[in-house]
């Protein structure tokens, strides 16, 4: 079962653009991402927010669209994405909000 | 993690706009920017201090705001879309410059809070700038290929129904044990082999089936950060070890903005 390795997308090949899997892209933004403090951290731990979106995002997974039609307003081309990888969501900590 | 604020907090905050940071750069020509829509839609602007830049977007503080966070990170619709309008800034600069992308929700009350951001994190960031230079991540993830697990042998014994059912529900839970290690084996191995010839990796945790909507489990969500010139290298590897390992299906993602390497190791438990 091979690995299904894409190219990487290119500025220069149009049809290289493929959206990016929702789920791969919540693991990187909600995960990681460099933590550079706001004014004021979010009153509810990191684990406590990633529970919660999480649940929330498990109970609505029946209305996710296809990743081909996505909701976004902006559908850049993105990293190349596998095959049939059906956007949704993650697995890791989260969001660490910041406000004042 | 975070910092903490000399000032109360408002009970009542008064809405208005604050500063949403995309990402940290050492530079950037302004004239880049034009053109990049921030997380809501107004262009990005760069704000530098310490030597370094950010990159931010005004947000009205109704939607981007402590308390609309909290609601608003819990809401799918709303979460992809501002992952998706945030990535779109992330991906724009690292195709040109060394980036530090910063987690989705990093917002600031102004400008002078930002730069005083950058000015306190100044070495660490400018280190983390200088170690991502030239270097992109790539993802790897390895899937559970069904009926490659050992085969539940029909056991044979003396005894009666009740006996030969226990046996057999036995040879099942062990033939299942063995498939998860097996698989856990092959995913430790490929991660191993990847790791070798990235600069970094890390593991994330295995997605949730009912969120990416794989047929079969995941048992391996690997990221790696690989030499730009060396891509090519780490693809033909990949898919030299999806040969060898059958046990496990997998697939190649990237390039990303390095996402996966911006904290310091230490700085967050590896996933095992």
């Amino acid at each position: 079962m091979g690995v299904t390795a894409l190219a990487p997308s290119s500025a220069d090949d149009p049809a290289a653009y493929q959206q990016v899997a929702l789920v791969d892209l919540l693991d990187r933004v909600l995960a990681t991402g460099v933590v550079i403090t706001g004014d004021i951290t979010l009153a509810i731990a990191d684990v406590d927010l990633v529970r919660i979106s999480l649940r929330a995002l498990v109970a609505s997974v029946g209305a996710l669209v296809p990743p081909g039609s996505a909701t976004g307003p902006l559908v850049l081309p993105g990293p190349a994405v596998g095959p049939l990888a059906p956007a949704d969501s993650v697995g890791g900590p989260p969001a660490p909000a910041v406000l004042p | 993690m975070n910092g903490t604020t000399a000032e109360p907090v408002p009970v009542a905050p008064t809405l208005g706009t604050g500063v949403w940071l995309h990402a940290v750069v050492a530079e950037v020509d302004p004239a880049s920017l034009v053109g990049i829509a921030g997380i809501a839609g107004t262009p990005v602007r760069a704000v530098a201090g310490a030597g370094l830049v950010a990159v931010v977007a005004d947000v009205p503080l109704t939607e981007y705001g402590e308390e609309a966070l909290r609601r608003n990170l819990e809401d799918l619709g709303w979460l992809e879309r501002a992952a998706r309008a945030h990535h779109a800034v992330v991906d724009a600069l690292a195709r040109t410059v060394a980036v530090v992308p910063a987690r989705l929700a990093t917002v600031h009350r102004d400008d002078d809070r930002v730069v005083r951001a950058l000015a306190e994190r100044h070495d660490a960031l400018a280190d983390t700038l200088a170690r991502l230079t030239g270097r992109e991540e790539w993802g790897v993830k390895g899937y559970v290929v069904p009926g490659a697990t050992p085969r539940v042998e029909e056991p044979a014994g003396g005894g009666g129904a009740g006996a030969a059912y226990l046996r057999r529900r036995r040879a099942q839970l062990t033939a299942r044990e063995e498939g998860q290690r097996i698989a856990a084996d092959a995913a430790a191995t490929v991660h191993a082999a990847l790791a070798g010839h990235a600069v970094a990796a890390r593991r994330h945790p295995p997605q949730d089936r009912r969120l990416s909507g794989a047929a079969t489990a995941m048992v391996l969500n690997g990221a790696y950060l690989v030499e730009r010139t060396r891509v090519d290298a780490f693809a033909a590897l990949a898919g030299e070890l999806a040969e060898r390992h059958p046990e496990l299906r997998f697939e190649l993602t990237g390039p990303w903005p390095p996402y996966s390497f911006v904290a310091e190791p230490a700085a967050e438990p590896a996933w095992e």
